[in-house]
């Protein structure tokens, strides 16, 4: 059973080191990895900003890529939730090929939580951390249970990084609430996304968070860029960087 | 007010269009009553339920009783116009049945209504609006006292409606605790514009 | 025409006022945190919000029916209905029934209906004196303003300038803002107007066909006292507010506060069945504006379901932060932003945008309208009709071209994190860069993961 590697395009420019910790943690844990070449996007930019036109070939490459994978994963929900949800309208129903890549791509936490069913991690991360859960995952993926839901579901991401050794967990006040990255929102919608994620930031920092982690690297992108130019005292790292081990600051 | 010709052409008109797009019609689901929430204790329940929207629940054994507790209410001492539905616990000093205009009850201190039963989930208590000679009663006096049968109490809002199916009173209404606002910055004030308090007495042999 | 809502603009002075978005957004959260406790607190919140949904999508499909239904048996009952085609005819049917009665003052509850038809101003225009008993309404109508929120409608405002504002028009005390002293102070204001209100207006929460009756919920108790004085009620309502049986209200009575509010239920559900008695009047507006068109939609019927709780707007992370009046709509939040551009899309375009597609409201939803789906799905309908301005269109249009053609995407990745390296902060932090407005840009790697891939992995 060979796995694909589908790195967002944004983390392969700008987080290179968020797809390395993916590709060892699987490597480790005795997954084939393959990462196939090609890759780009898979055009949730166009699609949420509505162009259609413009996503369909994006997405029909993304398919013909990892046809022939047995399944795919990525370390994004929401790039998941694309192909997972939003793909249909780009496919005819009877795709073969679709029907194979829609079903069968996993975000990383998901894969490594339903699918290896990971009981052990050798890994230490000994701070102090508080968990942004990025929206896409929680309500589109259902990675954990979103606090307006009362449908009970346990929290895979959690459960992962549980297993990682000397993690002292911080709750923030609002476990869920949307940090406005949003992707194009970020910009259309500059100063509600930019507020978003203050409060966010803030919210994480009053309870002496030391790390913000996430599975969504485009909110940490986000929050990271807010951090930086108000200079709080906190650092954001994906989840697949403390899973494989990264010291603090590896992000 | 008749309707003119626009108006029925207008009703006409939404019909049709309604009518010319067909929608494929799901069937229309019914509750499952063992789904959903019932009290082991109902009138603990309701006690508690009522307390958290504002409104003081006395549990007593007769009729009888209601008196010396309302007495206890320094408002209810100097109140001087007081209607009743609830003759048998405590009689009014305003007849009424004999007032014709619903204005001229706008001075009423307080008002003795008589419920049907208790909602122990929400806190809530029906009255039938036939149990009053004017409906504004329930909303004019500045402060109302509900007697309410101990026996008469239902868990959820699933089982109220199934009691008041075929009621044919010309109104009735769910009263939950007195009136109150939080649209000024949130703050809850009671008393808005109906009742500033309530009061409800259960009654063990109504 | 209405003008064009850009609501990045509207919104901006608001969000961009720390001490009154931070201060509203604790407000609603607030609200929706009561919300949570109270869905809690029944183990069958999920399955209620299912059978909410299911009766009201068995009920649109079959409007037509329910709606024959529901006029024979009010009609039955005593009751006087009308059909209004759109706002104009809802508001002409209103001053129809005012002149028929010789009435000069009205006294109103809570209608987001009536707010919809603008039928407060159509009446002032014609010379009648339109009094809101909500007190949320007449702060917002004292002062000129409009709703900011469907259930809540004065929250944007502080309790300070509610003193202002009563201390100028009722006489309070300069500078008094304690909550429970204005409150009373409205109070004592109010009960006058009733006192002198010849028709009552309300809303309308549910309208039951079975029996022809209605349900008004009410936590101040204004539509019971506007309508047990007067000898006319009004009660206006759109066509999407029908339930088939009365024991549906089981349903819809259990979520609709909780979800509004946090509370278990309101403190008045008031059960209408015809007018008060034989010398009294019922007149009730069945409202299309729009609802039968919204109908024939597959992709935005659901939106109909709405049995306005307002829940989508306490949970929406936007809304919280860039206040109601940044919809420039009757109904703002997440459902205000899928109704608003059916009415019209190119005055409301920006709305299905001002969203980051976080999904809340779709969970929150007691009737299960999949509100961010619909909003994305606007996104594409807009697109579509070539309402996106095409600065836009066409930066969607090379991205695509550029995702299409790996090599180029890589030679475009090398070249941009290059020049991040090497080019001044100037050049890449200013106005023009809109994210670096508030942001820094990420720190550009030397190598992406393709390349560090290759040196790697591949042998």
């Amino acid at each position: 059973m060979t796995v694909a590697l589908f790195v967002p395009c944004y983390i392969d420019q700008l987080y290179p080191d968020v797809a390395i910790a993916t590709l060892e943690v699987l490597e480790r844990l005795g997954v084939d990895v393959a990462y196939p070449d090609g890759q780009t996007c898979c055009g949730q930019p166009m699609a949420n900003t509505g162009c259609e036109t413009d996503t369909a070939p994006v997405a029909r490459r993304l398919v013909d890529l990892f046809a022939d994978f047995d399944a795919v994963v990525c370390p994004s929900g929401s790039c998941v939730s694309m192909v997972r949800n939003h793909y249909a309208a780009y496919f005819d129903a009877e795709d073969a090929k679709f029907q194979h890549v829609t079903s069968k791509t996993y975000e990383l936490c998901e894969y490594l939580h339903d699918v290896v069913g990971v009981t052990h991690l050798d890994v230490k991360f000994p701070h102090r951390v508080s968990l942004h859960q990025s929206c896409h995952g929680l309500r589109e993926l259902r990675l954990g249970q979103s606090s307006e839901s009362m449908t009970p579901r346990e929290n895979k991401v959690r459960k992962l990084l549980n297993l990682v050794d000397g993690i002292e967990w911080v709750e923030p006040d609002r476990p869920d609430d949307c940090c406005g990255f949003g992707g194009t929102f970020a910009v259309n919608e500059a100063d509600v996304s930019a507020e978003m994620g203050r409060a966010r930031i803030a919210d994480h920092c009053d309870k002496g968070s030391e790390v913000l982690a996430s599975a969504d690297m485009s909110c940490l992108m986000h929050l990271q860029g807010l951090i930086r130019r108000e200079k709080n005292p906190i650092q954001v790292m994906h989840v697949a960087q403390i899973l494989s081990g990264r010291p603090l600051g590896a992000a | 007010m008749k309707p003119t010709l626009a108006d029925t052409d207008a009703r006409q008109g939404i019909l049709d269009r309604i009518n010319t797009k067909h929608v494929d019609i799901p069937p229309l689901p019914d509750v499952d009553v063992d789904r959903v929430i019932q009290f082991d204790q109902p009138i603990e329940k309701f006690v508690e339920m009522l307390a958290m929207v504002g409104g003081q629940a006395h549990q007593v054994e007769s009729q009888g009783e209601v008196r010396a507790l309302l007495e206890e209410i320094d408002v209810f001492r100097t109140a001087t116009r007081i209607v009743s539905s609830a003759p048998e616990s405590i009689a009014g000093t305003i007849d009424a049945t004999q007032i014709e205009d619903p204005h001229h009850l706008s001075t009423v201190d307080w008002t003795i209504a008589r419920g049907e039963f208790m909602v122990a989930e929400n806190g809530s208590i029906w009255i039938d609006g036939d149990t009053l000679p004017h409906r504004v009663l329930l909303f004019i006096a500045q402060y109302l006292a509900i007697v309410v049968p101990r026996s008469q109490i239902v868990s959820n809002m699933h089982q109220a409606y199934e009691r008041i199916d075929n009621f044919s009173a010309r109104f009735g209404v769910f009263v939950s605790g007195p009136s109150k606002t939080a649209d000024i910055e949130q703050s809850l004030v009671l008393g808005a514009h109906g009742c500033r308090k309530l009061q409800v007495f259960i009654v063990d042999d109504l | 025409m209405l003008p064009i809502v850009q609501h990045p603009a509207a919104a901006k002075e608001f969000v961009n006022d720390p001490n009154r978005s931070r201060w509203h957004d604790q407000a609603l959260w607030f609200v929706r945190s009561k919300r949570d406790k109270q869905a809690a607190s029944l183990p069958e919140w999920e399955y209620l919000r299912e059978t909410a949904s299911g009766i009201k999508t068995h009920t649109i499909a079959n409007l037509s029916h329910y709606l024959q239904e529901f006029e024979r048996n009010a009609t039955a009952r005593g009751a006087v209905v009308h059909w209004a085609r759109d706002a104009e005819h809802h508001n002409e049917i209103v001053l129809r029934i005012l002149h028929d009665h010789k009435t000069k003052r009205i006294v109103k509850s809570k209608s987001m209906l009536t707010e919809e038809c603008g039928l407060n101003h159509f009446l002032e225009d014609n010379g009648i004196d339109v009094v809101d008993t909500d007190l949320g309404e007449r702060i917002v109508q004292l002062r000129g303003e409009t709703p900011s929120h469907i259930v809540l409608p004065a929250i944007h405002i502080k309790k300070e300038e509610v003193g202002d504002t009563f201390h100028e028009h009722l006489g309070t005390d300069e500078g008094a803002s304690d909550p429970k002293y204005l409150a009373e102070a409205a109070r004592g204001h109010l009960r006058d107007k009733f006192l002198a209100g010849e028709i009552g207006i309300t809303g309308v929460n549910f309208a039951i066909a079975e029996t022809g009756g209605l349900v008004v919920c009410t936590n101040e108790g204004n539509a019971d006292l506007g309508t047990s004085l007067p000898r006319v009620h009004i009660a206006c309502m759109g066509i999407e507010k029908l339930l088939p049986r009365q024991r549906d209200l089981g349903v819809f009575t259990r979520l609709l506060a909780r979800s509004a509010t946090g509370q278990p239920i309101t403190s008045y559900t008031s059960h209408f069945n015809g007018p008060r008695d034989e010398n009294s009047e019922l007149h009730i507006v069945l409202v299309d504006n729009g609802r039968s068109r919204l109908r024939e939609s597959e992709t935005f019927r659901a939106a109909m379901h709405c049995i306005r709780c307002g829940a989508c707007m306490n949970t929406c992370p936007v809304y919280r932060r860039s206040g109601g009046h940044s919809y420039r709509a009757t109904v703002p939040g997440p459902i205000g932003s899928v109704l608003s551009p059916t009415r019209d899309q190119n005055s409301y375009k920006s709305l299905p945008y001002a969203c980051s597609l976080c999904g809340s409201c779709s969970d929150v939803c007691p009737v299960k309208i999949p509100l961010h789906h619909q909003l994305l799905a606007w996104r594409g309908e807009l697109v579509g009709k070539k309402l996106l301005p095409v600065s836009k269109r066409l930066s969607m249009r090379c991205a695509s071209y550029l995702f299409r053609f790996p090599a180029l995407f890589r030679l475009v990745g090398q070249v941009g994190r290059f020049a991040l390296r090497v080019l001044p902060r100037w050049a890449t932090h200013n106005r023009l860069n809109v994210w670096t407005i508030a942001r820094e840009l990420p720190e550009p790697p030397k190598e992406s993961f393709h390349q560090w891939h290759r040196r790697h992995r591949n042998h």
